[in-house]
């Protein structure tokens, strides 16, 4: 078990680094970089000033170079100018001589967002700190829902008790969140209908988590994840209950309640269990809609800003984090898969 | 608890008939079907699939699904009909007075549950017994089933175990609560002879020390003669014959039954002998049965304007009660007259030596971790095999599932390379040469026969079409239209109607598509071809005429024909010369006659008795191997049989724990591996005799 982890482990950083450099790459191609050397110094500014300040900045190296400085791989870049002063990517001020010489992610130093003024790696933590939460509560709403909802749908296949929780599951399914978010609060929230029981906005709940103020932007995205998983579960459960082993259980005497719960449920759960894992990350960029909507400023929003305002040490950033969500919950998906069928335990 | 007292009869169907029930139509799949089974009696049920005859044992479960419904008729056990149960009344009775053991035990054992709660279930439901109680039962019973570490065992997942234990524990869970009927539905069709032959032997043994009743569901007659009292022969949703085992093997009274018997290979008779019959013509589909007699078509004492003018009841044969059959015309035939005589083949000429194998070894260097590595282990799938076949000659390999035949075939084929040893095909050496580099003449001489016709045709490919691009990778014609008649050729070559060229896998029936295979096979002249199991997956009355058709092939052509499989019968029907071998070693080579006469290796005297035959005359030494076939990943040290091997006290010193057996030759290139001296191996007598003789 060590040995397996150590190596999904190695093979985890080796995406990451992979999947870190396409995104450097993606952020830092030449257009781009004339867009951020004209927003921080001069919009009017020359071809020839670009360039000048492109290789003032550090940007006129190669790609890899370049990577390999964010990383903290490699040494910094220094320039030493006509008056003889020297700045540097691990230079602050002044104090030329006590910096670095490396300072990339590794070091800790993930740079400086210049739409937030502050340090990227604050701004990161901060906001998928307040995602998490939302993230947490989602999860708590929809994986019961969605399982209980797909149990019930695949254990007798084709009745209309099946049938009408289908119908369910697709339709949430199929509204974007943007639909149901404003039907939400135009229902539940507005006067429109008159039912005030809660806010339309959560930003409040940054501070302070209210069942007033989080339950719509929770009720959100749990109804849009929640038909995939259910659909995802009904599948898995329709084939278990075909199979032969419930034929024996049930010509064994089985009760039919006993055959759900005993028999057919753990053996169903094995192939949602990986979909449910997989909407962990999904859900970390996909909120990007309902904390727009409302006015949640977590990590979807941050990445809104990032991208918007063209902060390329923010993007990369939220790519790091990003990257870093998946791989992990994948590795826990595959242990845990490992636990709930026994046929591919490691020995 | 629902256990009640009943003198009668344990299980009455009357007249009972099922259907399936489609959007597009009725499908009846049992008409006017009756059987008693009475206390301790044995029942069996014989027939080709399809018949109906897992519908019966599903029938008698209550256990239909959505689609299907009893149309008429009863189904009473010990004298209450079945039908008008109510759900809590029939739950109360499965598992407790009927269970059921199925054909697939990995299938039907829950892949994420302990072994141990699996059984402890069964009495805690009908007899609401305590845990600790039903583990004691569970430990009773599985040491009943002869099951080694019962403690072991009930802490295992199903994955953890082999298919014949496997199939032990699912007979345990059957007889967990003590029930009256046991059905049983092929319970050994996905096991090998000699592990099938201790499960049988097994299930005859608790038949006998419970007093329970049984079904036994098989479409193998030898079987069916070994375990039960009684037999009912099914064909296309209706029983033809029903009788006593005696009164059908020896008296039958129903063409079909004669048919079948006629159209199984034994393995006390080679094709000279008595050469087997194949039945015309396929299995109707249900919606398709003809007018009247079903067997009709396919019978060869059919009289049009009787045979098919009417249902056909049921008639007890005069001067035995209980024997009665579904034929008109069962007075008037002649069940005694000795077969039409067949045509006398020659077997064809054996020539000179094609391919020559000599110490051949194949390893496999395997992870602990199929993912990641971990520590190596090496796999001996082949040891030193050495052998010749030589040109139209028949060579049969036999052996049970992971004894390294098929490995055999693949080095040979070039899908593997060989690790040590030389195979020469005309003197040319090609153990090292991977299929991608063998040149378009030796890819068309080395082809192939695959066991399973059902997966080896890509279904959406015309069976023309799939024939021609053979053609064409041998590079045979010079033109479609070439190639198009050449393929037409092979079509009349394997029998089937030129028309067939046009239609698509799935419009075939299993015998057809084999055929399509063997076509594909001899399409570049192939001058080997390795059949491994052609006809295990086909249905018994189609196994003879494809069988006959590849020995037909193979004579024309002068094929050298390695026949791999691990029915004994079919082997001892068609084969010049029989390679045994277990775990990857050949422990006997020789004639089909020295193979099958002793002296014996002693691996193939029990392979030999394990085999069933459909004979009441012939008595079978009785042999049965204790065990498992051990893994290959571990083999034991020395001889590879010697765990299992009844003959191994007589050889002094532990010879066999500690040495491989040296390769003995008897003459006539009869050789055998073992440490036995001459005069030991000498003194075996022959598995099989005639009683009669």
């Amino acid at each position: 078990m060590a040995i397996f982890l150590l190596r999904r482990i190695g093979v985890m950083l080796l995406t990451a680094i992979a999947l870190t450099f396409i995104v450097f790459v993606l952020t830092n191609l030449q257009p781009n970089l004339e867009k951020v050397a004209k927003f921080q110094g001069n919009v009017r500014m020359t071809d020839e000033e670009v360039t000048s300040w492109l290789g003032k900045n550090g940007y006129d190296r190669s790609m890899v170079a370049r990577y390999g400085e964010w990383l903290g791989v490699v040494p910094g870049w220094t320039y030493t100018d006509d008056a003889g002063k020297v700045t540097g990517r691990c230079i602050d001020d002044d104090n030329a001589d006590q910096a670095q010489t490396r300072c990339g992610v590794l070091q800790g130093e993930w740079g400086h967002s210049i739409v937030f003024k502050e340090d990227v790696r604050d701004i990161v933590f901060k906001r998928l700190g307040l995602t998490a939460k939302l993230m947490f509560w989602v999860m708590i709403l929809m994986v019961p829902m969605a399982l209980v909802l797909g149990v019930l749908a695949g254990m007798r296949e084709g009745t209309r008790l099946d049938r009408s929780l289908s119908t369910i599951s697709i339709a949430t399914t199929a509204t974007p969140e943007y639909v149901s978010g404003v039907i939400l609060i135009a229902v539940f929230a507005s006067s429109a209908v008159g039912l005030k029981w809660f806010k339309g906005t959560a930003t409040s709940a940054m501070d302070d988590i209210t069942f007033a103020n989080f339950t719509l932007p929770v009720v959100t995205i749990a109804l849009y994840g929640m038909g995939y998983i259910a659909r995802m579960t009904r599948a898995s459960m329709t084939e278990v209950m075909t199979t032969q082993y419930i034929r024996t259980a049930r010509l064994k005497g089985v009760s039919f309640t006993n055959i759900v719960l005993k028999h057919a449920l753990r053996n169903a759960l094995i192939a949602p269990f990986t979909v449910i894992m997989l909407q962990i990350p999904w859900l970390l960029n996909g909120v990007v809609i309902v904390e727009t909507l409302f006015n949640y400023k977590g990590f979807g929003w941050t990445l809104v800003q990032a991208a918007g305002n063209n902060d390329v040490e923010l993007l990369l950033g939220c790519s790091v984090v990003a990257v870093i969500v998946v791989l992990v919950t994948q590795l826990i998906s595959d242990v845990g898969y490992v636990f709930l069928n026994p046929r591919i335990r490691i020995s | 608890m629902t256990k009640w007292d009943y003198d009668g009869p344990i299980l009455e169907i009357d007249k009972l008939s099922i259907s399936f029930f489609t959007r597009l139509r009725e499908i009846p799949a049992v008409m006017d079907f009756s059987v008693t089974v009475r206390p301790g009696e044995a029942m069996g049920l014989v027939g080709e699939s399809g018949c109906g005859k897992s519908t019966v044992a599903l029938g008698i479960m209550q256990d239909l699904g959505v689609n299907g419904r009893v149309v008429g008729g009863s189904i009473k056990f010990k004298g209450r009909d079945l039908s008008e149960m109510s759900p809590e009344e029939l739950r109360d009775i499965r598992g407790s007075e009927i269970a059921m053991i199925y054909q697939e035990p990995m299938a039907s054992l829950n892949p994420a549950m302990k072994i141990g709660q699996q059984l402890m279930e069964v009495p805690m439901i009908h007899e609401g017994i305590s845990k600790s109680e039903a583990w004691k039962r569970a430990l009773e019973v599985v040491t009943d089933v002869r099951l080694p570490d019962p403690k072991r065992m009930l802490n295992s997942y199903p994955h953890q175990l082999s298919g014949g234990q496997q199939q032990r524990i699912v007979i345990a869970m059957a007889l967990m609560s003590k029930p009256s009927l046991l059905i049983l539905d092929e319970p050994t069709t996905a096991l090998d002879v000699t592990v099938e032959a201790a499960v049988v032997d097994l299930v005859k043994d608790l038949g006998k020390k419970y007093g329970t009743s049984m079904l036994f569901i098989s479409h193998n007659l030898g079987l069916v003669l070994e375990t039960c009292d009684r037999l009912c022969v099914m064909y296309s949703g209706e029983a033809v014959e029903r009788g006593s085992i005696q009164d059908i093997f020896d008296e039958m009274q129903h063409p079909y039954t004669q048919a079948l018997f006629r159209s199984i290979p034994l393995p006390t008779a080679d094709k000279n002998s008595r050469p087997l019959v194949a039945i015309p013509g396929n299995f109707p589909l249900p919606h398709e049965r003809p007018h009247g007699c079903n067997f009709g078509p396919r019978c060869d004492y059919f009289e049009a304007g009787r045979c098919d003018s009417g249902e056909i009841a049921m008639h007890p044969v005069a001067g035995n009660e209980r024997h009665s059959t579904r034929c008109l015309k069962f007075h008037e035939i002649d069940w005694q007259a000795p077969l039409a005589k067949a045509i006398q083949v020659e077997s064809g000429e054996i020539g000179r030596p094609i391919l020559e194998i000599k110490d051949l070894k194949k390893y496999y260097e395997v992870s602990a971790n199929a993912l990641f590595g971990g520590s190596q282990k090496v796999v001996k799938a082949n040891e030193t095999i050495s052998f010749t076949a030589h040109e139209g000659e028949t060579l049969a390999i036999v052996g049970e599932s992971g004894c390294g035949k098929s490995t055999f075939a693949k080095v040979l084929m070039g899908l593997e390379t060989a690790t040590e040893g030389s195979i020469r095909l005309d003197g040319q050496s090609i153990e090292q040469l991977p299929i991608e580099q063998r040149d378009t003449a030796l890819v068309s001489s080395v082809q192939m026969v695959f066991q399973n016709p059902f997966d080896t045709l890509n279904p959406s490919m015309t069976v023309g079409r799939q024939i021609v691009r053979a053609l064409e990778i041998f590079r045979i014609g010079n033109s479609e239209a070439e190639r198009r008649a050449r393929m037409l050729e092979l079509l009349d070559l394997v029998k089937l109607p030129r028309a067939f060229a046009d239609r698509m896998p799935r419009q075939l029936s299993g015998g057809q598509k084999q055929r399509v295979g063997i076509a594909r096979a001899f399409a570049g002249g192939a001058r080997i071809v390795v059949a491994d199991e052609p006809v295990s997956a086909l249905d018994v009355s189609v196994q003879a005429a494809v069988t006959d058709l590849l020995m037909e092939i193979q004579r024309e052509e002068k094929t050298t024909l390695l026949f791999i499989s691990h029915d004994l019968s079919i082997v001892r029907y068609l084969s010049d010369r029989v390679m045994v071998m277990y775990l990857g070693h050949v422990v006997e080579l020789g004639s089909t006659d020295q193979v099958f006469s002793p002296p014996y290796h002693p691996y193939t005297e029990a392979l030999l008795s394990a085999v069933p035959i459909a004979d009441t005359s012939v008595q079978k030494k009785h042999i049965v191997l204790e065990g498992d076939i051990p893994s290959a990943m571990n083999p034991p040290p020395g001889c590879p049989f010697q765990t299992r091997c009844n003959w191994k006290s007589e050889v002094a010193g532990g010879l066999c724990e500690r040495e491989v057996p040296p390769i003995r030759d008897f003459g006539d290139g009869h050789q055998v591996k073992c440490h036995l001296r001459e005069d030991q191996l000498n003194t075996m007598d022959p598995v099989i005799t005639f009683a009669a003789e």
